[in-house]
């Protein structure tokens, strides 16, 4: 066959293994750093909970264990959905500092439609409730994301300060809705959305759904790389060595498996079977009975915000051209791209995110406060920069910042574990930012 | 008008029977005060290479930048092949097949070659998704033409060479039909061997009906690729004249003193003195 050769480096006999294996499998040698220093922290705060006090982790502590998996993947998902938004703000070379006052403003109007406006005009947990007060969030955050692109885009006021604006701005308008107070409790369909157990229904998918959700994910990777394959088929380019699309289809599906079984090894809380029991009329087998939860719905839309910025970001115009105007803009306004409507668009994208991340975060809690998401802005900043997105502009990945936001998250819940206080976790969070932008350079330079 | 040759190099077929392909007429434009470009006028046929001469800040660069949209002109009229034509932005510019090689070469540095060659104009699969696949097999035909030995299609273009740079700007400016390419220094960047690449090149795009406006600095490039050269001097026309009619030294000095020889139509920035007038 004439494939064209791809070959970049003449040296290519010299390289290492992990090297020839990583230009072979194509993967982000990044990316794989970073799941190394996940896993790193994931069995550090297992092994430091084993000496603390012990328990049935993988390492004998309390980190490795499905609950606290189960639980840490959920406090994640606000985080990761809203990093995926921020990824794209800046790569164009944008920030929005506003993101965390847009959740507390979005989530207490949220509530209040729910509390004091539906709920008494529809009757409480009609199941209406939920779909029009998640819509009109949604279209809020939107609304006030565009408001923001527009004074960026077509005003001309530097992003830094309309934010920073919309930061001070939100926060208040949040007091302004609900005078301070806390609205509660939120719609009983709507609370689900936070992965906690409304009643007897609980809001993640249980055993069987999960596990044929993991077999369809499954599925999706290996038609991917079917289907990848087959497109350097079509145009006779080199392709990937089958041992390594065998070995990436192998360990997806690996990883896929594992965490299915590993949030299905997460069983309802013997108080809530036994409510459960009552009110259906089962009977429990005397030697209990274990219900799995499985994949969380906060879960499963971080998964579903990931997947569909991640097509938008690599498969859309309006992707390329994000990416396009963030590596240089004068270009991409030379090459015929209307950067003030990609701009206005993005921070509306934005602030759409930052409303779905308001439901999951005030589903979860049950309830909206004026000071929910107060420094939201700054760890969805943190994980896009720890997931390796530069501030210069141009660079980063959907995948990598919400990795970045499952390490951040991972470090806060596992000295949670330890017990330390609340104010040396910030100070350990803090360092890691710095310090891991800090690795990255001394990577990027070596790469170089 | 005949066509006069003391030819001995310039295969020159240019047609001038039907109206220009472009007509710059009276163009003005200032920033801040400072008149940039100052009722200019320029026009270019089918098949013909018009050298625009000046030192930096004569005002070129910046006639040009209004018509690939990039600046709006405060006065003046654009025709193409006499017919009047708005443009307001480089989409405008595109669709009426004017293509720009700019001094920076305006690529996203971030993004491979094929991503810059299609950039604002991707191919699209039946599913409306970028057809990145498609686009890099198109990108390693024109590049096959263009630089032979080009490999690096995976790596965005900040990692290029200068003249592989250049080859990316000057395939996307050529592979869309253009009917009027603008090259802002095209060289600039290049070795000898690819300036004499991009020579052969422009001698092919002209043998193709293309009109092509070559913005240098470097009087000998221009010499020798162009029919005329249009000479600026602070923001003003100086004169405009066939490369037969005149020589390095007149041009140089319409360049430097503004002084336009009896070969040269003089334009507003002439200087006014007996041997312009006669």
């Amino acid at each position: 066959m004439a494939a064209i050769d791809n070959t970049q480096n003449p040296g290519m006999a010299q390289e290492g293994t992990l090297k020839r294996f990583l230009r072979a499998t194509e993967i982000d040698s990044r990316m794989l750093g970073m799941l190394g220093a996940l896993l790193a922290i994931w069995a550090g705060f297992d092994l430091a909970s084993a000496f603390v006090r012990g328990g049935d982790g993988l390492l004998g502590g309390t980190f490795l264990t499905p609950r606290n998996l189960w639980i840490l993947l959920v406090q994640t998902s606000s985080i990761a959905v809203m990093t995926t938004g921020m990824v794209l703000i800046i790569v164009m070379r944008h920030i929005d500092l506003s993101v965390g006052s847009v959740l507390g403003f979005t989530a207490v109007c949220i509530g209040t439609m729910q509390v004091y406006w539906l709920g008494p005009a529809l009757g409480v947990g009609h199941p209406a409730i939920w779909i029009i007060t998640l819509i009109l969030g949604l279209a809020l955050g939107a609304a006030i994301g565009a408001l923001h692109g527009t004074l960026i885009a077509y005003f001309g006021i530097p992003s830094f300060i309309v934010t920073l604006g919309g930061l001070i701005v939100w926060r208040g308008a949040a007091w302004s809705v609900i005078r301070g107070e806390t609205v509660a409790p939120m719609d009983k369909n709507f609370k689900l959305i936070g992965g906690g157990i409304s009643g007897i229904t609980p809001g993640s998918i249980g055993a069987t759904a999960s596990w044929i959700l993991g077999l369809l994910i499954c599925a999706a990777i290996l038609a991917l790389i079917w289907n990848g394959r087959q497109q350097r088929k079509r145009f006779n380019f080199t392709l990937k060595p089958v041992w390594a699309e065998v070995l990436l289809a192998a360990a997806g599906c690996a990883a896929v498996i594992g965490i299915t079984w590993v949030l299905n090894a997460y069983y309802w809380p013997k108080g809530v079977v036994d409510r459960w029991a009552q009110q259906t009329g089962a009977t429990i087998p005397p030697e209990g009975l274990n219900i799995s939860f499985g994949y969380s719905i906060p879960v499963l839309i971080a998964l579903f915000v990931g997947v569909a910025m991640t097509f938008v970001a690599n498969r859309t115009r309006f992707g390329r051209y994000i990416y396009a105007i963030g590596g240089n803009p004068e270009a991409a306004e030379l090459a015929g791209i209307n950067t003030k409507k990609i701009t206005l668009m993005v921070f509306s994208l934005m602030g759409m995110l930052a409303a779905i991340s308001a439901s999951i975060s005030s589903a979860r809690l049950d309830s909206a406060t004026n000071a929910l998401g107060q420094f939201d802005e700054l760890y969805v900043i943190a994980a896009a920069v720890i997931g390796g997105t530069s501030l210069a502009g141009g660079l980063g990945t959907i995948y990598g910042a919400m990795l970045g936001a499952l390490v951040m998250q991972s470090l806060q819940s596992g000295m949670t574990l330890l017990n330390f206080e609340s104010a040396t976790k910030d100070m350990v969070v803090g360092c890691v930012l710095v310090f891991a932008v800090f690795v990255d350079q001394v990577y990027q330079r070596r790469v170089k | 008008m005949t066509t006069h040759h003391h030819g001995h190099k310039h295969p020159t077929g240019v047609l001038r029977s039907g109206p220009p392909l472009i007509a710059m007429t009276d163009i003005s434009i200032a920033f801040g005060g400072i008149k940039a470009v100052d009722h200019a006028s320029v026009d270019l046929y089918p098949g013909e290479v018009v050298g625009l001469l000046g030192h930096n800040g004569a005002g070129k660069s910046t006639l040009i930048k209004i018509l690939s949209g990039a600046y709006k002109r405060d006065h003046g009229d654009i025709f193409i092949n006499g017919e009047k034509v708005e443009i307001s932005n480089p989409r405008d510019a595109k669709a009426l097949g004017i293509e720009t090689i700019y001094q920076t070469l305006a690529l996203a540095d971030n993004v491979d070659a094929a991503a810059n060659l299609y950039l604002g104009r991707e191919l699209r699969t039946s599913w409306g998704t970028l057809d990145d696949v498609a686009m890099e097999a198109e990108c390693r035909k024109v590049m096959g033409r263009l630089n032979p030995n080009f490999r690096r299609f995976k790596e965005p273009v900040k990692a290029l060479s200068g003249g592989q740079r250049q080859s990316v700007a000057i395939a996307r400016a050529i592979h869309f039909n253009a009917r009027i390419l603008i090259m802002d220094e095209p060289t600039a960047a290049l070795g000898p061997q690819e300036t004499a690449q991009v020579g052969e090149l422009i001698k092919q795009l002209k043998a193709e009906g293309i009109g092509i406006f070559l913005i240098s600095h470097d009087i000998h490039d221009v010499f020798d690729l162009a029919d005329r050269v249009t000479v600026m001097k602070n923001g003003r026309v100086v004169g405009t004249a066939r490369t037969t009619d005149v020589d390095h030294d007149e041009v140089l000095g319409m360049i430097i003193a503004g002084k336009c020889p009896p070969g040269a139509v003089p334009g507003p920035g002439a200087l006014q003195s007996p041997a312009a007038a006669a």
